[in-house]
């Protein structure tokens, strides 16, 4: 599979996350939550910067935990709660924001 | 929500179910990449005369484990089984009868391995190892989460569980494996867990939830990782480090290990609990997965090992770690001899984490305020592995008893669901086996089916509004599918989110609240 970005093809596997991190754009962003139907808005984009700069620290997504910790950090403490992600991310911040940040899907028991 | 219907309420429970022929015969997992067979010793695509290397190790399978060969032997089709798995309940194939599933395999065994087989085939209903059947078995090997339920109602205990981990393993053998089980392996064999969390995230994400339960309580809890001289080894599943409720049980465990006293450790090496190679049959796996934790117990020098909230991780522990570790009695290896002479016998080797809370709370050295758990009403879901696949304490039940002891503990409002939906009858989450991946949704939600409707019954009747597991893979199949059958997410917790919210430590700031009253 692949999706086509500004007439260039980046590679996705069976569920639509890239092989290739190095490959994201924020338009791919668009276009990665438009095949999930996530409208992207400026509290969207805070949630994927936040999820990019911590994969390249710890080459791994963070906790769901972590994440709202630190958006409550933030962005006040009324946002740091998972209803808040799920609001903007309805099938789970972890897998569905980690696509459309391009990252790898997180595995195992969750 | 789904493209899927999902399955009404029966009218009542066992109520019959009108068969519909190949409902489910369009699932199918994704399928391993090469990388993800080679790096478990599995070749990476399907080879060349794979029929014939099935059939071969079939053989070798047969001639390996003697319960294989008298499950394929003993099936009288007594008719016992065929409704008792929660997939054929909620999807009415009756390829998801236990007895069709054994069939898959059982009717290969008969062509290649019988005398009447071999020369009339169908008379017995025996079949040719073709494309057709590993498509089949490939669907429908991975519609069993090996739960064992069915075996329960077995009048020979044929394990269907057993088949379909023999399926797989063959299936494995010749290149055709399942992405998730397969690639998680390799992350575990790799990085050490499932989740594939290194060493720094991990520990930066464990003083997250330090910082967490000091916000909290007013002392320092401490989850310490890779402490050299510590007394305990906690294996948990890597789960408890990222997902929701399981954070909330680890930062349980951690409160009552400080409570206690004890000198605990996680291990960075064997930061997981969980062992999917049972899910794919594979001992070969089974032993390098197991050997890492026997590795970090002798590197760190600890006397004891608790296991976290994981289901089929307790059976591993408690069934496989001996021999094929040296963690319990047996081993016979220079590594598992020198791993007997450090642990502390006077312990259960390994332990549960509910047996060991279960004796502090016997000897009264924790407290509890039970009002905090008021606003909840519990009931408790038996994990497959735990209930049928391992035990706990020193007598026949007790993984049904101490785990509810412990809840009863804390929560003041309990109860339990169907007698036949529980302990030793209890129904699979729908997602256990090798079966939590996105690609199988729609099986997880209508395998869930009895378990939602014993669940439903208790919320109606005593209004239950939390479900308790002690299992990471029940807790995030719960945590998606509650939705679907119009539950609220969060109203699966970890057993230890229970204890966390009713435990007064000593020196805390709900100690002190508490004593002013």
């Amino acid at each position: 599979m692949a999706l086509n970005i500004n007439g260039k093809e980046l590679e996705t596997d069976e569920e639509g996350y890239l092989l290739n991190l190095n490959e994201w754009t924020r338009d791919a962003a668009v276009e990665l939550a438009k095949s999930e139907s996530v409208e992207m808005t400026e509290s969207h984009w805070e949630v994927i910067d936040f999820l990019r700069e911590y994969y390249d620290e710890y080459q791994i997504a963070p906790a769901v935990r972590v994440l709202t910790k630190a958006i409550g950090k933030k962005l006040g403490k009324e946002k740091g709660n998972s209803k808040y992600l799920y609001e903007l991310f309805p099938y789970g911040p972890a897998k569905q924001a980690c696509k459309i940040a391009g990252l790898p899907k997180p595995t195992g028991c969750i | 929500m789904a493209d899927f219907q999902v399955p009404e309420y029966r009218e009542y429970p066992g109520a019959p179910i009108p068969l519909q022929e190949g409902a489910t015969a369009h699932l199918k997992p994704f399928l391993a990449k090469p990388n993800h067979q080679e790096q478990l010793g599995f070749p990476g695509e399907l080879v060349e005369n794979w029929e014939e290397k099935a059939i071969a190790k079939m053989g070798d399978l047969l001639n390996r484990y003697r319960s294989l060969r008298v499950y394929m032997d003993a099936c009288v089709k007594c008719g016992s089984c065929t409704d008792k798995c929660h997939y054929f309940q909620g999807t009415a194939d009756p390829k998801n009868m236990p007895v069709a599933r054994q069939d898959l395999m059982r009717s290969v065994y008969r062509r290649y391995f019988t005398l009447a087989g071999k020369y009339f085939p169908k008379l017995v209903g025996a079949r040719d190892m073709t494309r057709e059947v590993l498509d089949e078995w490939y669907s429908y090997f991975h519609q069993c989460s090996q739960c064992r339920r069915c075996s329960v109602f077995c009048p020979y205990g044929i394990d269907t569980a057993e088949i379909s981990m023999a399926a797989r393993e063959i299936m494995d053998s010749i290149g055709y494996g399942q992405k998730y089980c397969n690639e998680i392996l390799g992350k575990l064999q790799t990085i050490g867990n499932n989740l594939g969390l290194p060493g720094k995230a991990l520990e930066s994400t464990l003083g997250e939830f330090e910082e967490e339960i000091e916000e909290d309580t007013g002392l320092p809890v401490k989850i310490p990782i890779d402490k050299v001289g510590a007394d305990i080894l906690l294996i948990t599943p890597s789960a408890d480090f990222f997902a929701e409720p399981h954070i909330d049980g680890l930062m349980g465990y951690a409160k009552v290990f400080h409570e206690a006293g004890v000198n605990w450790t996680l291990s960075s090496y064997a930061s997981e609990a969980a062992n999917f190679s049972m899910f794919i049959g594979s001992y070969d796996n089974l032993k390098v997965v197991a050997e890492r934790i026997r590795k970090a117990a002798l590197d760190l020098g600890v006397k004891r090992i608790i296991v976290g909230e994981c289901g089929h991780a307790w059976r591993v522990a408690y069934s496989f770690w001996n021999t094929t570790a040296g963690i319990g009695s047996g081993g016979d290896e220079p590594y598992a001899q020198a791993l007997q002479k450090q642990l502390d016998h006077n312990y259960p080797i390994p332990q549960h984490i509910c047996e060991f809370i279960w004796d502090l709370i016997q000897k009264g050295k924790l407290r509890f305020d039970k009002s905090q758990t008021d606003w909840r009403t519990v009931t408790f879901h038996d994990s497959c592995n735990v209930a049928r696949g391992s035990r706990m304490g020193n007598y026949p039940g007790g993984q049904f008893d101490i785990p509810r002891n412990v809840i009863k503990a804390v929560c003041n409002n309990y109860y339990d669901m169907d007698p036949d939906t529980i302990k030793e009858k209890t129904y699979c989450c729908g997602g256990g086996g090798g079966l939590l991946t996105d690609d199988l949704m729609e099986i997880r939600v209508k395998g869930a089916l009895p378990r939602m409707e014993a669940l439903n019954e208790v919320v109606k009747d005593h209004g239950v509004t939390h479900l308790a597991a002690i299992c990471a893979i029940c807790k995030a199949q719960f945590a998606k599918i509650l939705p679907y059958y119009k539950f609220p997410m969060d109203m699966i917790v970890s057993t230890h989110q229970l204890v966390s919210e009713a435990l007064v430590m000593t020196g805390s700031t709900q100690e002190e609240e508490l004593d002013e009253e």
